[in-house]
């Protein structure tokens, strides 16, 4: 084949390192799996069977571009009473396919060729890709465990150049569980205002965070509304990742710029997903959120279980307060991240994720998901203690 | 009943075997509290039994269920109560839940043989005097109980790995 026809910024991402382990682990029989990105569990029945209603009253049609005008109200009001954050349902709400389609045409929506985008790692694997193929250049923002994986204002501060034009941020964090404290975050719109940055801000585990923790949401602090967009969906706080189901939203330029793409690529998210997160919206604002509360309860205590875990077997773990990942670091092993995630799925059957298959910064760890039954955690903590005997 | 009792309740119900420290890790409480909270609510009677869930058809053990719909006259000054406890002390009798619909009663009856459920059935639930009516159905086959899937079940739909 000639691979001259490929679009050299296609060709200039590598695959993804995590696609290597899911083709080795698929074939393992007996394997328990702490390398999924998903909750555990299914969506609850209302939303589901709110999707199976509209198939039986035979709504099978597109809907607008935008998305059903009373998911975009639904949304509207929920980020508002529950973040603080206001956006207009008529112009500034977009529903795509999931968040990762609106990680896609914000930055195409938003960067020109050289454009430098921000990218505090370790992070989602999609932001370096998705910077590249929309003809930009990603610029590492290293964090580290010392500092609980927070974004440095200081060390953001010292990554800019004139060509600095986007900031990715998304907090609390896959692959770290980190969160973003308020005194932070404001640091970091500070550096954003000076430098006149635009930030994409992915808030998709904001439900997420635990022990009285709140992520604040960018976009509600002073001067950052108008220079951001904030992207979130319905896979992780409402376990509805097969709907693929998110959203975008910010001033109505940049979200007519980002329908633009999404209309002509997409058209419009499945009618029946809408549908189902609609009503996922609107029975939390009646109950309370109590699907939501439910599910982080229950992450919380497998949360607890893991850090105990890694502590017991002398793993180094900064305290993730949010999403539903532990990242232990597995430098004092000598191997790594990836020799050690191979090693411990062919000799302990037991899955991770490399650190490095989110940044460079995230060598030396590896991406540990709590979201799975408490008889598998322990099982697979035995497996990971004695893998670490053999070393 | 406050959220930490809720939260021991419900990882109990999960797998009664947790172990206290494994409670005390996933509440965020010490090992004394969730001894204590454990204590008081065994006291207090929320918890009466810790019992496994058996798939007997494995056990190689012979057992004929049914569930009896049971119409009954309630008695003056106790209601359905009084019935209930003469029902309730035959030994055959697992459970038994005064309903809402059609009948009052409903039992879950265990026995060794057909015969003996039978017996049950004709020679002491319904002669009682308060009795006016049963319906017993067979259980056949059981596929789910107390949120356990018998066989097959907690299948996991995820990839493996993924982002």
């Amino acid at each position: 084949m000639n691979r001259r026809f490929i679009n050299p910024a296609v060709a200039s991402v590598p695959p993804s390192a995590i696609r290597k382990f899911f083709d080795t682990a698929s074939t393992m029989k007996d394997a328990i799996s702490l390398g999924v990105g998903e909750p555990d569990f299914v969506t609850p029945f209302p939303m589901r069977n709110a999707a199976i209603d509209s198939l039986l009253d035979g709504e099978t049609q597109y809907t607008t571009n935008y998305g059903l005008m009373p998911l975009r109200e639904e949304i509207s009001r929920y980020l508002s009473q529950r973040f603080q954050v206001g956006y207009d349902p008529q112009s500034e709400v977009l529903v795509t396919v999931g968040a990762s389609e609106a990680i896609d045409i914000a930055l195409r929506a938003i960067l020109s060729p050289g454009d430098e985008v921000l990218i505090p790692e370790p992070c989602y694997i999609s932001y370096q890709a998705c910077t590249r193929f929309a003809g930009g250049v990603p610029v590492q923002v290293p964090t580290r465990a010392e500092k609980a994986f927070e974004l440095d204002a200081a060390d953001l501060e010292a990554c800019i150049t004139p060509q600095s034009k986007v900031l990715m941020l998304s907090y609390p964090n896959n692959p770290t569980g980190a969160v973003l404290p308020r005194e932070k975050l404001e640091a970091v719109a500070r550096v954003a205002i000076r430098h006149d940055l635009f930030v994409i801000c992915d808030e998709i585990y904001s439900e997420l965070a635990y022990d009285g923790f709140t992520q604040l949401s960018l976009a509600s602090l002073p001067g950052m509304w108008e220079r951001t967009m904030t992207i979130s969906g319905f896979s992780k706080a409402f376990a509805m990742t097969g709907f693929r189901l998110g959203y975008l939203c910010a001033p109505s330029l940049f979200v007519a710029a980002a329908a633009k793409i999404h209309q002509y690529t997409i058209m419009c998210a499945s009618r029946q997903s809408q549908v189902a997160a609609w009503y996922a919206l609107k029975r939390g604002r009646e109950t309370g959120y109590e699907d939501v509360a439910r599910m982080r309860e229950s992450y919380n205590q497998r949360r607890r279980l893991m850090l105990k875990a890694f502590a017991d077997m002398g793993l180094a773990c900064f305290e993730p307060k949010g999403a539903f990942y532990a990242f232990p670091s597995i430098q004092k092993t000598g191997l790594s991240s990836e020799v050690f995630c191979d090693r411990l799925l062919q000799e302990k059957a037991v899955i991770c994720v490399p650190g490095s298959a989110f940044g460079d910064s995230g060598e030396g760890h590896i991406r540990c998901c709590y979201a799975t039954g408490v008889d598998k955690l322990m099982e697979a903590f035995a497996r990971i203690a004695d893998f670490l005997k053999t070393l | 009943m406050n959220g930490f009792k809720q939260q021991i309740l419900e990882i109990l119900t999960e797998d009664c075997r947790t172990p206290l420290e494994q409670i005390a890790t996933m509440t965020g409480q010490d090992l004394v509290a969730v001894g204590q909270a454990i204590d008081e609510l065994e006291k207090g009677q929320v918890i009466l039994r810790y019992r496994p869930i058996i798939n007997w058809d494995r056990a190689e053990r012979q057992r004929v269920e049914a569930m009896i719909e049971v119409k009954v006259t309630p008695q003056r000054d106790f209601g359905f109560d009084a019935v209930a406890k003469r029902i309730y002390r035959f030994s055959e009798v697992k459970s038994l839940y005064l309903m809402s619909g059609n009948y009052d009663l409903l039992i879950l009856v265990e026995a060794g043989t057909l015969k003996e459920l039978a017996q049950f059935v004709s020679e002491r639930l319904s002669p009682l005097e308060t009795v006016t009516g049963t319906s017993t159905s067979f259980v056949l086959k059981r596929y789910k109980q107390d949120g356990v899937v018998f066989e097959e079940g907690g299948e996991d739909g995820r990839l493996a790995v993924s982002p």
